[in-house]
C-alpha cells in the first residue's frame, strides 16, 4: 500500500534573535486535516524529513474557528489563519512561514504586541465607568447595529498589516486593523462621546491615518471580509472635518 | 498643529499635487497643443504666455514652490512603501506601485525638462517652436520626452484618484470604482493631448 505524504517546509528561527532556516517535514495523509493538524502530528513525532530528530515545531492556536486571530502565519506566500487552512486545498509543498510584520518569538510564533499597543492608543472601547450609574445609554438602530458587527468582526489577527507596503520597518504606520476599530467605535451611540477624541489621536504624531497609500491589499487580505479602505476613506472625512475644527475653532467640537 | 505635522504635510502634499500644480500641467499640456496647429500659432501661444503679467512670481508661487514641495515629500512617501506587488497582485496595488514609480520618472523628466527649456531660456535662449523641435530631432530625447509625459500624466490622474479619498470625497467602494474610471478616462485624454503635441515637433 503507497502511503499518501504530506509535504512541508517551515520556516524556523529558535528565538527573537534571528537566523532562520528552512525545514521539511513529510507526514502521513489523514482525511481532513488542516495546517494546526499537521504542526500537531510534527509535535507528536518531531522528525524531519530527513528522519533526523528535531524540535517541535512552535506555533500559536486558540480558537480553532477563525475567531481568535492567534494561529495566523504565512501560507503558500499569503497571511492566513492555519485553523481554516485545509491540507486539501493547499497545493503541495506547504510552505509555512512567520508573518514577517512583527517580531518573531519562535517558529511560527510571533508577538503581535504592536496591534493592542494600537488599540490603546486609540481607545478602541467604549468608556462606561463613572462615580454614578450612567444608565442604559442611548439605543442603536437595527440597521446600525447590523453594519457595525462587520466592523466588530476584527479579531487583530495581522493579515491586513502583514499585507499593507506601508507597514514595514522604515514607517510608523498604525496600519488598516486598528482605523478601523475607530470608526466602530466612533460609530457606537456611547463611544461616539469621544469622537473628536479618537480621531484626533489618528491625526497626532507619526504613523497616523495620513499614513495610509491607498495600495488597497488589507480589504482583499482579510479573512473577515471588513471593509477596511471604506473605514479609511470615511475617517480621512472625518479627520479633514475634524482638522477644520481644530484650526478654525468650533463650538461643536467634542 | 503642533503636534499632527505629519497630518499637516501629507495633506499639503495631496492638496499642492492638484492645486495648483495639477491645474498648471493641464494649462502647460493645453498651451502646448498649439504645435499641433502650426510653428506661426506656437510662437504666439509662447510669446503670450511669457508676457503674462507677474510672470516670474507667479512661476515662482504656483510652479516652482508648490512642485518642490510636493517632490521632496513625494519622494520621502515613495522610498517608504516596500512593495509586494509579486504576492498581492491586485489592480490597487499595482496603481499604489505605478503611482510611487512614475511619480520618480516624473521628477527625473522634470528637472531634465527645466533644465533644458526655463533655465536655458533664462540663460538667454529663446523658446520657441525651434527649441522645441531641435531637442526632439534626437530620437533619444523624443523617446524620453514621451516617457517623461505619459508618467507624468499618469502620476496626475492616479493622483487625482488617491486626492478624492485623502480628502475623503470618494469613500464607498462604489464612488472608489466610478473615480478609477474617470481618472483612467482623464490618463487616456491627457497622454493623447501631450504624446500628439511632442509628435507635432518632428513632423
Amino acid at each position: 500500500m503507497s502511503e499518501k505524504m504530506i509535504h512541508l517546509i517551515i520556516t524556523r528561527q529558535k528565538d527573537g534573535e534571528g537566523g532562520s532556516y528552512k525545514e521539511e517535514f513529510k507526514l502521513p495523509y489523514r482525511e481532513n486535516m488542516n495546517v494546526i493538524s499537521a504542526l500537531m502530528e510534527i509535535r507528536r513525532n518531531p522528525v524531519n524529513a530527513n528522519g533526523e530528530d528535531t524540535t517541535a515545531v512552535s506555533w500559536e492556536a486558540s480558537c480553532l474557528e477563525e475567531v481568535c486571530g492567534a494561529c495566523s502565519m504565512v501560507i503558500n506566500g499569503k497571511p492566513r489563519q492555519s485553523c481554516t487552512a485545509l491540507v486539501d486545498q493547499l497545493e503541495q509543498p506547504i510552505r509555512l512561514e512567520p508573518m514577517k510584520t512583527f517580531p518573531v518569538v519562535r517558529d511560527l510564533v510571533v508577538d503581535r504586541s504592536r496591534m493592542f499597543d494600537s488599540l490603546k492608543r486609540v481607545k478602541a472601547w467604549v468608556p462606561i465607568d463613572g462615580t454614578y450609574d450612567l444608565g442604559p445609554g442611548p439605543r442603536m438602530p437595527e440597521a446600525k447595529r447590523q453594519w457595525a458587527y462587520e466592523l466588530s468582526k476584527c479579531m487583530t489577527c495581522g493579515v491586513c498589516l502583514e499585507a499593507c507596503p506601508n507597514v514595514n520597518d522604515k514607517s510608523e504606520f498604525i496600519g488598516p486593523a486598528a482605523l478601523s476599530q475607530v470608526r466602530l467605535f466612533n460609530a457606537h451611540p456611547t463611544g461616539a462621546m469621544h469622537k473628536a477624541e479618537r480621531l484626533n489621536t489618528l491625526m497626532d504624531g507619526d504613523g497616523g491615518l495620513s499614513n495610509c497609500g491607498n495600495s488597497q491589499n488589507c480589504v482583499q487580505a482579510c479573512p473577515k471580509g471588513i471593509p477596511l479602505t471604506t473605514s479609511i476613506a470615511a475617517l480621512n472625512r472625518d479627520t479633514t472635518l475634524q482638522s477644520f475644527k481644530n484650526f478654525f475653532g468650533s463650538d461643536n467640537n467634542f | 498643529m503642533s503636534q499632527n505635522r505629519e497630518f499637516f504635510l501629507r495633506k499639503l502634499h495631496s492638496l499642492l499635487g492638484v492645486i495648483p500644480v495639477g491645474l498648471f500641467l493641464l494649462v502647460h499640456l493645453g498651451v502646448n497643443y498649439f504645435s499641433v496647429r502650426g510653428e506661426e500659432e506656437y510662437n504666439q501661444a509662447v510669446a503670450f504666455m511669457e508676457g503674462l503679467p507677474f510672470r516670474y512670481a507667479m512661476e515662482i508661487f504656483i510652479i516652482f514652490i508648490p512642485i518642490l514641495f510636493h517632490a521632496i515629500y513625494g519622494l520621502y512617501i515613495a522610498f517608504q512603501a516596500r512593495h509586494n506587488t509579486g504576492t498581492y497582485s491586485y489592480f490597487r496595488n499595482w496603481m499604489f506601485r505605478l503611482q510611487r514609480t512614475t511619480g520618480v520618472i516624473t521628477l527625473i523628466f522634470v528637472a531634465w525638462h527645466v533644465w533644458d527649456t526655463r533655465i536655458a531660456a533664462a540663460l538667454g535662449q529663446e523658446v520657441n517652436f525651434d527649441m522645441m523641435a531641435d531637442i526632439v530631432a534626437n530620437p533619444v530625447a523624443l523617446v524620453a520626452y514621451i516617457i517623461g509625459i505619459t508618467a507624468t500624466t499618469f502620476h496626475f490622474a492616479n493622483g487625482l484618484w488617491s486626492f478624492a479619498i485623502t480628502w475623503g470625497i470618494t469613500v464607498s467602494p462604489r464612488s472608489q470604482q466610478i473615480s478609477t474610471y474617470i481618472t483612467l478616462g482623464i490618463f487616456v485624454l491627457l497622454t493623447f493631448v501631450g504624446i500628439r503635441s511632442i509628435l507635432a515637433f518632428v513632423m
